[in-house]
């Protein structure tokens, strides 16, 4: 019988099943993500931001949250032009990590 | 006859220590480079958390290093030291002898056009949380005229690793709660923004300077740092950011920005530190023996530190500091 409703599926983010081998893997040669206080500076200056979702703070949250599909759909807005890099406060080099994100 | 103490610096730390060290029957002499005794907070307006004058603190330390040995305009140029103690050389070319050293040397205010992407010195109405606080002091600054939207940039020189300061400066989240509050006072047409990555309201009464800030002056504090400053044509500034806690990159017409800017160590004494083998710690500023119980020792018997000279401080901090390095230098002396 349908009455017609249904339920949504859960929004919460399932940290029990989160995979976090890539993230983990880029922690190996870029040990300064871990440094990352997220104040948007490489969102702000970002090119590709300014018309798309784009931002890299997200992506690192993205990786860290189990949704590594959704970083690596953003990324493709990148223009790996590297403002993100210049302004990081913390020294992140943003432009390799997007690249070894990919790989 | 009374034991020498030799305290370079007469800002907070070095009159306060003086004042206790005199009060304890010994003999300190504070050399000062300015013309007066005082230091930074001399040149404040009013002091976070509670708006309290500035001057009244001034005045009372300097009522209380009366009677303490002063050289004012005077560095020190030469420092060796023997069995006997250190000797000093003045650059009045007095010759001291002294049986410790306290340095209460401070802090310099980080130099803004370090963080050239601000535009500090190259746009008219970029200025420094120093020099916002000579304006109420003064009432005179030509770069500030009837501005109707102010904005303010936390961590100017701080927590960046491009200017190699990774500490945080502890005190300018308050003092820039406390501007945005006076400057609203001053202009109270204004639209006041803060640009924050954490509001780091720690100590007593902060947090209620922070709900003041939000419930008498409606400061519109944004999660975000800003990366740009750039002029329009109208000669207004345009900044970006983002707003990291609604997700969007965010541009912004100001006709004020205050850089809060941090703490760097006062490098001139770096000479003098240097002949007294007091080493530097990982952010620039001077190593402390230990972290809990050694905090106004060094590695150096008889070279004792205090105040803003070990790490940003704030003024309560470097009171009691100070009064901490006084019982340091005494058990010293009787040691």
């Amino acid at each position: 019988m349908d009455f017609g409703f249904s339920l949504s599926p859960s929004s919460h983010v399932k940290m029990d099943d989160v995979d976090l081998s890539t993230f983990n893997r880029l922690k190996e040669t870029n040990p300064d993500i871990n440094t990352c206080i997220a104040c948007g500076s490489c969102n702000a200056t970002c090119t590709a931001g300014q018309f798309t979702e784009m931002s890299f703070r997200r992506i690192l949250l993205m990786l860290q949250r189990g949704k590594e599909d959704e970083a690596k759909k953003m990324i493709q807005r990148c223009m790996l032009c590297g403002k993100c890099t210049l302004v990081c406060p913390r020294g992140i080099n943003i432009r390799r990590l997007l690249l070894d994100i990919t790989r | 006859m009374k034991e020498k103490i030799l305290i370079i610096g007469g800002g907070a730390a070095g009159m306060e220590a003086a004042s206790q060290l005199y009060k304890m029957g010994l003999h300190p002499v504070i050399i000062e480079k300015s013309e007066a005794l005082g230091g930074h907070i001399a040149q404040w307006d009013r002091l976070f958390p509670a708006f309290h004058p500035a001057k009244d603190v001034v005045e009372k330390m300097l009522d209380d290093v009366k009677g303490v040995d002063v050289r004012l305009e005077t560095e020190v140029v030469d420092i060796q030291r023997d069995n006997n103690g250190f000797h000093a050389v003045l650059s009045n070319n007095e010759k001291l002898d002294v049986q410790a050293v306290v340095l209460a040397t401070g802090f310099d205010v980080f130099k803004a056009e370090r963080k050239q992407e601000y535009g500090y010195g190259i746009y008219n109405n970029v200025i420094t949380n120093a020099e916002l606080e000579q304006f109420f002091r003064t009432g005179k600054d030509e770069r500030i005229n009837h501005p109707k939207r102010i904005g303010f940039v936390h961590c100017v020189g701080a927590r960046d690793v491009k200017v190699c300061n990774t500490y945080c400066s502890k005190v300018c989240c308050a003092t820039a709660l406390k501007q945005a509050c006076e400057v609203k006072e001053v202009f109270p047409d204004a639209e006041v923004y803060t640009f924050y990555m954490d509001l780091r309201m720690f100590g007593p009464g902060y947090e209620d300077l922070y709900l003041k800030t939000q419930k008498d002056f409606d400061v519109k504090c944004v999660r975000g740092r800003v990366c740009e400053v750039s002029e329009n044509m109208d000669g207004k500034l345009v900044i970006k950011a983002e707003d990291t806690l609604f997700g969007k990159p965010l541009k912004m017409t100001l006709d004020l920005l205050v850089l809060m800017c941090s703490m760097e160590k006062n490098k001139s004494i770096n000479a003098i530190q240097q002949k007294l083998g007091v080493a530097d710690n990982s952010d620039g500023f001077m190593q402390s023996k230990d972290t809990y119980l050694g905090m106004n020792e060094t590695a150096q018997e008889g070279v004792f530190v205090a105040g803003a000279c070990t790490a940003p401080k704030s003024l309560p901090d470097t009171i009691a500091e100070a009064r901490a390095v006084a019982v340091e230098v005494f058990n010293y002396i009787n040691r």
